[in-house]
C-alpha cells in the first residue's frame, strides 16, 4: 500500500515537474528547516508564479565555486557581504534589475549585482537580570572590570566574528591592537561559530556574547523572555547584511527576475523579522511586525564596502589573532 | 611459531588496503584540479602545527595513562550494572563536539557545578580554559576508547592464566608483572598513537577549550583555508601535513608494538583470585568511581537540558535521525566489509606497519576527502543524491582506525593459534573465515561495528557540503536549530542522537558478546 502511494506520488511529482518550470534557489542552511523563511517563501512565490520553487540548501560558496559554470541555482539567496566580493569573482552572477531606492537600509547601498533581503548589526548581548550596569558604549566595554567575561566567535571561521573584527577597526582603527589587548582578558574565550557562543551565553556561562542587535526579538517574541538586551553604542554598531544574486545562466530568467522582485515584495518583507529573526532590508519602519519598532538599535551604523573589508580584513584579522595569542 | 608459508585467510584485504589508499588519493586528485598556487603557509599555521603536535601528544599520553588503571580495576570487578556502566563510559566518544562542550562546560565551566560546589565551600574557583582544558577534554573523548581498547587486551588474557597464577599463589606484583605488562606493552601503544591522531584532527573543542587563538589546530587553519579563503592548495598542503603527522606517529606506534600472541585458552570465565578483596578492591572501587563521575557527570548535564527540549523539538527531526540511522548501518555494512579482509591481510604480516593505511581516513580531514569527491563527481553526475551514501563511507573510512586496532591483535592471536590445526584440516579462504575467524572475533565485530555505527549517527560529516533539505542528518539539524536560537529543541535532538547512537552500539556490542562477559 505505502510502496503504491510512494509511486504515485513520484508519477505526479514527475508529471508536475514536466509541466511547470522549476526555479532552483540555493539557499543558506539554516533557510529550508521548517522553522526558517524558506517554506513561507515557497508557498507564498507559488502561488503567483506557477512554477515549482525548489530549495537546495549547502554551503553557499564553497558549493557555487566547486560547481562553477555548471552551477544548476537559478538564484542564490543568502550570501554574506563578506562573500559577495569572491562571489562577484565567479563571473557567475548578473545584475539583480532592482531599484535599489526600494530599500530601506541604513546604509545607502549601491551594488547592482547582490540584492539585500535582511540586516541586522553586530551587538554585545547580556542578561539585564545578570548584568546591572551594562556598558553603555564601546569604551565602556573596554574599560569593564576584567571578571565580566564575553564569549566571542573566531573571525576566521565565523561570519559574525569577521564583523567583530572589522568593527573594532572601524570604531578603533590604528588603536585596534590596544583594544584587544584590553579585551583579551575578559574573552573567556573564542568559538567557532555563533550557535556555540550563544549556547554558552543562555546556559549562563558568560556574561556577555557578541550577537546581533536583532537576537532579543526572538527571546521577546518567541519566549516572552524580555531580560535578553542588545547593548547599543555610540561608537556605532557594524552593519551585516544578507543578500540574493541572481545567475547570469539561468535558464529561467523570467523565474528568476520574478524572484528578485518578489524579495522586494512587501509580503515577502514581512515574513522576513519573525522567520529569519533580522531586520527586513525593504520595508519601512511602520510596517514591521507589531513590536519590532521598539527594538533598541544603533544610531551610528559601520559599515566597509566589499572592496575595502578585503583590504582590511587580513590586518584586521592578524591584528586579533596576535593580541590574543598573548 | 608456525611457518608463514602460505597465510590461510587473507590476500583480499590487500584489494581493501588499495581501495582505502585510492579512496583517498583520488579526493586529493580532485582537489588537485581545483587548486590554484596560493599563499602557502605563514607563521600561524606554524604555530598551529606546533599546538596541534603538543596538544595532540599530551591528551593522547594522559588518555591512556588514566585508562590502564581504570580499564584493570574494570577487568578485576564484577558488579551489578557493570555492562551498562561499560557501554555508558564509551558515550563521550561519539557526541557532536558541540553538545560534548555544553556538556563540560556545565561541569567545569566558569558557571559550572564544580565551580558552585567550590564557591559554596569559599574556595578560589577553577578556569577550564587553556591547554588543560583543550587536553581536559581530549581526555573525556578518548579515555572511554582507551579503556575499551585495553579493557579487550586484558579479556584475552585466557582465564587459565590467571588460574594458573593463583594455584602458583603468585603475589599480585608478579602477576602485574608476567600477564599484565607484557599487555600493556602491546594495547597502550596502538591506542596512543590512535588517540593522537584524533585529536591531531581537533578543531572546535580545542578552540573553545583552549580559550582563543592561541589553541589554534591545523584543522581550524584547513576550514579556514577552504571555507574563508577558498584556497584549496593551502588547505591540501595542510591536510597533507596532517596526513604525515598521523603517519608517523601510527607508523612508529605500530613499529614499536611486539608482537606475540597469546595462546589459547578455554574460553573458561575468568576469576582473579589474585584481587580478590583489601585494598585493592577499594582501590578499584575508587578508581571506576571516579573514572565513572568525571564521563558521565558531562553526560548527566547533557541529559537534563535535553530532557527540557525533548517537548520542543520540531517533527522534523525525527524525519532526519531516519536518515542518520539510515547512513549509520550503511557505515557499519561499508567499514565490516574493508575491515575485516583488511585486519586478515595485516594480522598475517609480522609487523602492524600496514595498518598505518587505515588512519589515512581519519588524518586526511574529512572535509577535504569530501570536497574533492565533490569535485570528481560533479561533472559525471549530481552530487546532491549521493549525498549519504558518500557520507556513509567517509564516516566508515573515519572508524575504520578504530576497528583496525579491535579486530587486529585478536585476529593475529587467532590466525597464530590455530595456524596448524587450519592448516592440517586444509581450512583456508572462505571456510577459514566462517568457521575459525568470525565466531572467534564476534565481540570484536560486535564492538568494531557498534563504535563505527554511533560515531556515523555523531558525526556531522560532509554532508553539511551539499545536503539538500530533504537529506540532512540529524546531526545536521541540531546544528540548524541551535543556529536557529532553539537551543532548548537542540538539547533534545542531542538527546536524541546520544540515545540513538549509544542504543546502536549498545545492540552491536551486545550482538556480539551474547556468548561471553565483556
Amino acid at each position: 500500500m505505502r510502496r503504491t502511494l510512494l509511486a504515485t506520488t513520484l508519477l505526479l511529482a514527475s508529471q508536475a515537474g514536466a509541466e511547470t518550470p522549476v526555479l532552483t534557489v540555493y539557499a543558506g542552511d539554516y533557510f529550508t528547516s521548517e522553522w526558517g523563511p524558506g517554506p513561507k517563501i515557497e508557498e507564498g512565490f507559488e502561488a503567483t508564479c506557477n512554477c515549482d520553487l525548489q530549495f537546495a540548501t549547502g554551503d553557499l560558496l564553497p558549493r557555487l565555486l566547486l560547481e562553477g559554470e555548471r552551477t544548476k541555482a537559478d538564484v542564490v539567496i543568502g550570501l554574506t557581504s563578506d562573500v559577495t566580493a569572491k562571489a562577484r569573482a565567479t563571473g557567475l552572477f548578473a545584475p539583480h534589475g532592482q531599484d535599489n531606492s526600494a530599500l530601506t537600509l541604513p546604509i545607502d547601498w549601491t551594488d547592482d549585482t547582490f540584492l539585500p533581503f535582511n540586516y541586522g548589526h553586530t551587538a554585545f548581548i547580556y542578561n539585564e537580570t545578570a548584568m546591572d550596569t551594562p556598558p553603555a558604549s564601546f569604551d565602556a566595554l573596554l574599560e569593564m572590570d576584567d571578571d565580566v567575561k564575553l564569549v566571542i566567535q573566531d573571525p576566521r571561521t565565523s561570519i559574525s566574528g569577521l564583523a567583530l573584527v572589522l568593527w573594532v577597526e572601524a570604531v578603533y582603527g590604528e588603536k585596534a591592537s590596544d583594544v584587544w589587548t584590553k579585551l583579551a582578558p575578559k574573552i573567556l574565550t573564542v568559538t567557532k561559530d555563533w550557535s556555540a557562543s550563544y549556547g554558552m551565553f543562555t546556559d549562563g556561562e558568560v556574561d556577555m556574547v557578541l550577537s546581533y542587535t536583532t537576537s532579543p526579538a526572538y527571546h521577546m517574541f518567541a519566549e516572552e523572555d524580555f531580560t535578553k538586551k542588545a547593548a547599543i553604542f555610540p561608537e556605532g554598531h557594524y552593519f551585516m547584511v544578507e543578500t540574493v544574486g541572481k545567475i547570469a545562466g539561468t535558464e529561467q530568467p523570467e523565474l528568476a527576475d520574478a524572484f528578485m522582485a518578489y524579495v522586494l515584495s512587501a509580503e515577502f518583507q514581512q515574513m522576513i523579522p519573525t522567520a529569519n529573526w533580522s531586520l527586513p532590508s525593504a520595508l519601512p519602519e511602520d510596517q514591521w511586525p507589531e513590536g519590532w519598532a521598539e527594538l533598541p538599535l544603533p544610531e551610528k551604523v559601520l559599515f566597509y564596502s566589499e572592496d575595502e573589508a578585503e583590504a582590511r580584513k587580513a590586518q584586521a584579522i592578524e591584528t586579533w589573532r596576535s593580541a590574543l595569542s598573548q | 611459531m608456525a611457518q608463514r608459508a602460505q597465510p590461510i585467510i587473507g590476500t583480499t584485504g590487500i584489494a581493501a588496503g588499495v581501495f582505502v589508499v585510492v579512496a583517498v588519493l583520488l579526493s586529493f586528485v580532485g582537489l588537485g584540479l581545483r587548486a590554484e598556487v596560493g599563499r602557502g603557509l605563514g607563521p600561524a599555521e606554524w604555530a598551529a602545527i606546533r599546538f596541534t603536535v603538543i596538544q595532540a601528544a599530551l591528551s593522547a599520553l594522559i588518555s591512556v595513562t588514566f585508562a590502564i588503571p581504570l580499564a584493570r580495576a574494570l577487568a578485576r570487578r564484577r558488579f551489578v550494572g557493570r555492562g551498562i556502566l561499560i557501554t555508558l563510559l564509551g558515550a563521550p566518544f561519539i557526541l557532536p563536539v558541540i553538545v560534548a562542550v555544553l556538556g563540560l562546560l556545565a561541569v567545569f565551566g566558569r558557571t559550572g557545578w564544580i565551580n558552585m560546589a567550590l564557591e559554596a565551600l569559599g574556595l578560589p574557583g577553577l578556569s577550564i580554559y587553556g591547554l588543560h582544558g583543550v587536553v581536559l577534554a581530549h581526555v573525556f573523548f578518548n579515555l572511554p576508547l582507551a579503556t575499551r581498547l585495553l579493557l579487550q587486551g586484558w579479556q584475552s588474557i585466557p582465564a587459565e592464566r590467571f588460574r594458573l597464577a593463583a594455584q602458583l599463589d603468585l603475589p599480585p606484583a608478579i602477576v602485574r608483572r608476567t600477564l599484565e605488562f607484557p599487555l600493556i606493552k602491546q594495547v597502550a601503544p596502538g591506542a596512543v598513537a590512535l588517540i593522537f591522531v584524533i585529536c591531531l584532527t581537533s578543531f572546535a573543542v580545542a578552540l573553545t577549550l583552549g580559550g582563543g587563538p592561541r589553541a589554534t589546530t591545523i584543522e581550524l587553519a584547513i576550514y579556514q583555508a577552504f571555507r574563508f579563503d577558498f584556497d584549496l592548495a593551502r588547505a591540501s598542503l595542510l591536510s597533507i601535513i596532517q596526513l604525515i603527522l598521523a603517519g608517523s606517529a601510527a607508523l612508529v606506534a605500530l613499529w614499536i608494538i611486539p608482537n606475540f600472541p597469546l595462546s589459547a585458552g578455554l574460553d573458561r570465565e575468568v576469576h582473579r583470585w589474585d584481587a580478590r578483596g583489601g585494598w585493592q578492591a577499594w582501590g578499584d572501587s575508587c578508581v571506576i568511581a571516579l573514572g565513572s563521575a568525571f564521563l558521565l557527570l558531562p553526560l548527566f548535564a547533557i541529559t537534563l537540558a535535553g530532557l527540557k527540549g525533548l517537548p520542543e523539538m520540531p517533527a522534523g527531526v525525527w524525519i532526519t535521525a531516519g536518515n542518520s540511522l539510515w547512513v549509520a548501518l550503511l557505515s557499519i555494512c561499508v567499514l565490516l566489509l574493508i575491515a575485516l579482509p583488511m585486519a586478515g591481510w595485516i594480522s598475517t604480516r609480522r609487523r602492524g606497519s600496514a595498518e598505518a593505511i587505515g588512519l589515512i581516513g581519519l588524518s586526511a580531514s574529512p572535509l577535504m576527502i569530501g570536497t574533492g569527491w565533490f569535485i570528481l563527481i560533479n561533472p559525471i553526475a549530481d552530487p546532491v543524491p549521493l549525498a549519504l551514501p558518500v557520507t556513509a563511507l567517509i564516516n566508515a573510512l573515519m572508524a575504520l582506525p578504530f576497528a583496525l586496532r579491535i579486530l587486529v591483535p585478536p585476529m593475529r592471536d587467532v590466525l597464530t593459534t590455530y595456524d596448524r590445526l587450519s592448516r592440517s584440516l586444509n581450512l583456508r579462504g572462505w571456510p577459514a573465515w566462517r568457521w575459525l575467524v568470525l565466531p572467534r572475533l564476534r565481540a570484536q565485530i560486535g564492538f568494531a561495528a557498534g563504535l563505527t555505527g554511533a560515531l556515523s549517527v555523531g558525526d556531522l560529516g560532509v554532508i553539511a557540503l551539499f545536503a539538500d533539505p530533504d537529506r540532512a542528518t540529524l546531526p545536521l539539524q541540531m546544528y540548524r536549530l541551535m543556529g536557529a536560537y532553539r537551543t532548548e529543541a537542540a538539547a533534545g535532538a542531542a538527546l536524541l542522537l546520544l540515545a540513538m547512537a549509544l542504543s546502536l552500539f549498545w545492540v552491536c556490542d551486545k550482538g556480539g558478546r551474547r556468548h561471553a562477559e565483556a
